[in-house]
Order: structure tokens, then sequence, then C-alpha cells
């Protein structure tokens, strides 16, 4: 008997499942996820009228122990393709974006550590909690004092005091902040190092104090309570990533963020349609025997659709195929790929929800319609400003002076 | 051409510290080279050597060392030949 079998028969390590089976697990997840955006439509008008963390989606979320589902088998976790990441995403914004976008703000966390941590002992054992006590972790990498969004520059460093380190961030806008049962925060390697040579730092709650200095009151994603926040910290310092944050931005967090973000938009723009064609129908049975006049924008409007739908399903496809190979990912032609997903998307979201305003008309302007849009659209319009769809097409731009675009339909 | 490669990253890629006290192995990213930096490197490379780097080439390994750069190139001109 060799030693695995041993285990294995000592029930410590159970076979790995066949993909029938995984399959079947996963479109679990996805039936739990539609399950609980059923929760999240109810809260939704109250989260964004009071600015509010969409609590009971998140108590119902831990509760189906859907957050941990990225986290890898051995870790004790389900490892989730992102394809049902991504739908889990989108089922939830079709109810209310802001739960729909938290969720995946705390996937793109998860994977910084799914993606880079898994040889590494603390990071690992945090994965295991993140699956067995179903943490939600929040993100930390914008700052104060002029840094803003770039999220590839610091200016505050990490300070080593013996086995520990003191980390200390002004101003920095941290989604969630408040709720979140973890924080991974970015800075120097040390106070003296270049801006861009950065860490990555997992922090549990219980190591460090926010001190709020803005409350986040905005026109759309209000439940994302994106407050801005002082950050004080200790912990120790095997807590720090060891993978440098530059390799981590560069290939985990960018496909993770735009495939993610992207189909929290799409959820929101698949909402849209689903109020118009509601809208649409009533009308047909108003009239029997006539086609309303909405219908022929309805069919424009799927015609948008259907393009959204197969730039995110290309991606997630891209991203699964070179997912273990880290050439593809570093390449310019992946970054292009990604970058210009996330303008496609982010514009999309925005064009698909303004036609629908002129298929549902005056039902789809007021508030307290059944075809209202009003929380779609300003929830859509923080799309193409979150990572400002210029400095993306400016990253591209400076790759240019080299760049050649690989024609073929299939990579 | 790795003498004339170091030379090229004397002048472009603005590496903050001392070119010529990295080892040919030496990884260029830890050195301070940013994506911005490679662009630039990328463009005097293939000036010098006139060569193009074809897409499926300009990634992250391929820049990541002088001997790394070398290598990428010699792949390049001998595909050429």
């Amino acid at each position: 008997m060799t030693s695995l079998a041993r285990l294995a028969d000592a029930g410590f390590v159970t076979e790995a499942p066949t993909p029938a089976a995984r399959a079947e697990a996963e479109r679990a997840m996805i039936a739990k996820a539609r399950r609980i955006a059923k929760i999240a439509a109810e809260h939704a008008a109250d989260v964004d009228a009071r600015s509010r963390f969409p609590q009971e989606a998140f108590d119902a979320l831990k509760q189906e122990r859907l957050l941990g589902i990225m986290v890898p088998a051995v870790q004790g976790g389900e490892e989730a393709s992102l394809s049902t990441i991504a739908e889990i995403c989108t089922a939830l914004a079709q109810a209310c974006a802001s739960t729909g976008m938290i969720y995946a703000m705390h996937q793109i966390k998860a994977s910084s550590l799914v993606v880079h941590c898994g040889d590494d002992p603390w990071h690992a054992g945090f994965m295991t909690r993140i699956a067995r006590e179903q943490l939600l972790l929040a993100s930390a990498t914008t700052e104060g004092g002029g840094v803003g969004g770039d999220l590839r520059s610091s200016i505050c460093g990490v300070i080593r005091d013996g086995d520990d380190f003191t980390l200390e961030k002004e101003g920095c806008l941290i989604s969630y902040g408040a709720q979140a049962d973890a924080i991974l925060i970015t800075s120097r390697r040390t106070p003296e190092a270049p801006p861009s040579d950065q860490v990555m730092s997992v922090l549990t709650k219980d190591q460090y104090r926010l001190e709020r200095s803005h409350v986040w009151n905005t026109m759309g994603m209000r439940g994302t309570c994106s407050d801005n926040f002082s950050f004080a910290g200790r912990a120790p310092a095997r807590q720090i990533i060891p993978t440098p944050f530059a390799e981590i931005a560069a290939q985990s967090m960018l496909p993770h963020a735009h495939l993610l973000w992207a189909s929290v938009w799409y959820g929101i723009a698949a909402e849209a349609v689903a109020r118009a064609e509601g809208f649409v129908r009533g009308e047909a049975r108003k009239k029997p025997g006539s086609t309303p006049p909405g219908a022929l924008r309805l069919a424009e409007l799927l015609v948008r659709l259907q393009q959204f739908k197969g730039l995110i399903i290309a991606g997630l496809d891209r991203y699964e195929r070179v997912r273990g190979d880290a050439d593809e990912l570093s390449s310019m032609g992946f970054v292009v790929a990604m970058n210009s997903i996330k303008v496609a998307a982010s514009e999309s979201v925005g064009e698909i929800v303004s036609q629908a305003f002129l298929i549902c008309g005056i039902q789809g302007y007021r508030n307290d319609s059944p075809a209202s849009l009003a929380r779609l659209m300003r929830d859509a319009l923080s799309a193409p400003i979150m990572i400002n769809n210029d400095r993306i097409l400016g990253n591209t731009s400076n790759l240019l002076a080299v760049y050649k675009h690989d024609p073929s339909l299939s990579r | 051409m790795k003498t004339k490669i170091r030379e090229i990253l004397k002048t472009t890629g603005k590496l903050p510290g001392d070119v010529a006290a990295l080892a040919d192995d030496a990884d260029l990213y830890n050195a301070g080279l940013t994506s911005f930096g490679t662009v630039e490197l990328m463009m005097a490379l293939e000036e010098a050597f006139d060569v193009e780097f074809p897409d499926t080439m300009m990634n992250r390994r391929n820049f990541a060392s002088i001997a790394a750069i070398a290598n990428a190139i010699q792949a390049i001109q001998s595909e050429n030949v």
C-alpha cells in the first residue's frame, strides 16, 4: 500500500472528484447563489436608500458556505472554477449590484492567496480558515497623499519589529472595511523602498484598527460601503505574502478583477433587459395582435446583451486555458485582452441600461415601478470609473510602441 | 550579444542600479525594471538586433535577465534564417 493510499484509507485524503461530480457540485453552488439572490433582491432598495452593507445576503452566503469556494480542496475549500464564481457574481448582481460587487471583490482577494500562497504555511493555514469560518476579505490597495487609485504605487512601508511588523496607511478607500474579517493591504517592502516595490500583507480584524475619515455617499453601488479609513496594524511578519505584489497584480488580480467585475456588470445589464422584456410583454398583452413599438428596440438590446455575454465567456475561457501558464499570463497579449474586456464591459453596461430606458419610457424612469431602471443606471455608471477607463487605455497605449496583436480567433 | 544587451540596458529601461554589477542571470525586475521600462528596452533591442519580438514572446520570462533576453533574440534569429 502506498503512503497516499494509506492516508486515503484512514480518511485523510479523499479521492479527487470525477469531472461529473465536480460539475454537479458547481451547479449546486450556482443554485444556492440564485436562492440567495432572492434575499438580496428583497433588501436591495433598502441597501441602496440607506447606503448600508447588504448584511442579509452576506449572512446567507456565509450560511450556505459560498465565501470559501475558490479555496483549493487541499485547504478544505471547494476549488470552484472561475466560471462558476463569475456566474454567482452575475446572479447576485441581478438582484443587488452592491452584493454582487462585494462578492466579486472578496473573491478577487481570495485569488491572491489561492494563486500565489499554496506553498506558504501561514497563508495555506489562513485559506483553511477562510473555508472553515467563511471569512470575508477586503482590500486596501489605494492610499491618500496623491497615490489615489494607482494600486502599483505605495507611500507607506512595512516596518519590521522583531518577528512582527507594523503598518500604517492613511486615507485608503476600503470597500466594506468595517464589515470585513480580514484585509489584504499593500505597502512598500520597507519604508525606504521605491514606491513600486510593494508587498501585500494579510491582517485579521483583531490585528488592525480602522479610523473612518470619509463616509461613502455616492450615486450608485451604495451598499459597498467603500469608506475611507486610516489603517494601523501589527502582525507576525510571516503574514506578509512572499510573492512580490507586482507579480500578484499582473498575474492574478488583473484577470480576476476584470473578469469578475465584468460579470457583475453583466448581471446589471441582464436585469435591465429582463425589466424591458417584462414591460414589452405587458404592452403586448394590452393590444393582442400587434407588436408593441418597444419590441424592435428590445430585439436590438438582445443583440448587445449577447455581445456582452460573448465577451465575458471568451475571457473566462482564455483564462481557464492558460491559468497555469505563467508566460502566457504575463504576456502583453493577455494584459491587453483583459484590459480590453474591462473597458468594453464597463461601457456596455451603461449603454444597455440607457437603451432599456427607451423601451420602458416613463415606467423605467420612475423609482416605484416594476420596470424601474433608476438604481440599475446609477450602479452602472460606476463601471467606467472603477479604475478609470482612461487609466486602463493609457496602460495599454504604453505598450503600443512594440505590441503587435495576435490575429488568430482562438488564442 | 550579452555585452551589447548590457550596453543597451545602461541607457534604456531606467534601471536604478549599476548595470555592470548585474550577473547575466540576475532578475531585472528585482533590479527595478518596470513594465514601461520593458517596452523601452524591447524597442531598443528590436532596433539594435534588427528583430521583431512576436506577440507570443512578449512575456515576463523572456525579459527577466540578460541571459533570457539573449536566448529570446537567438530564438528569433534562428527562426529567421
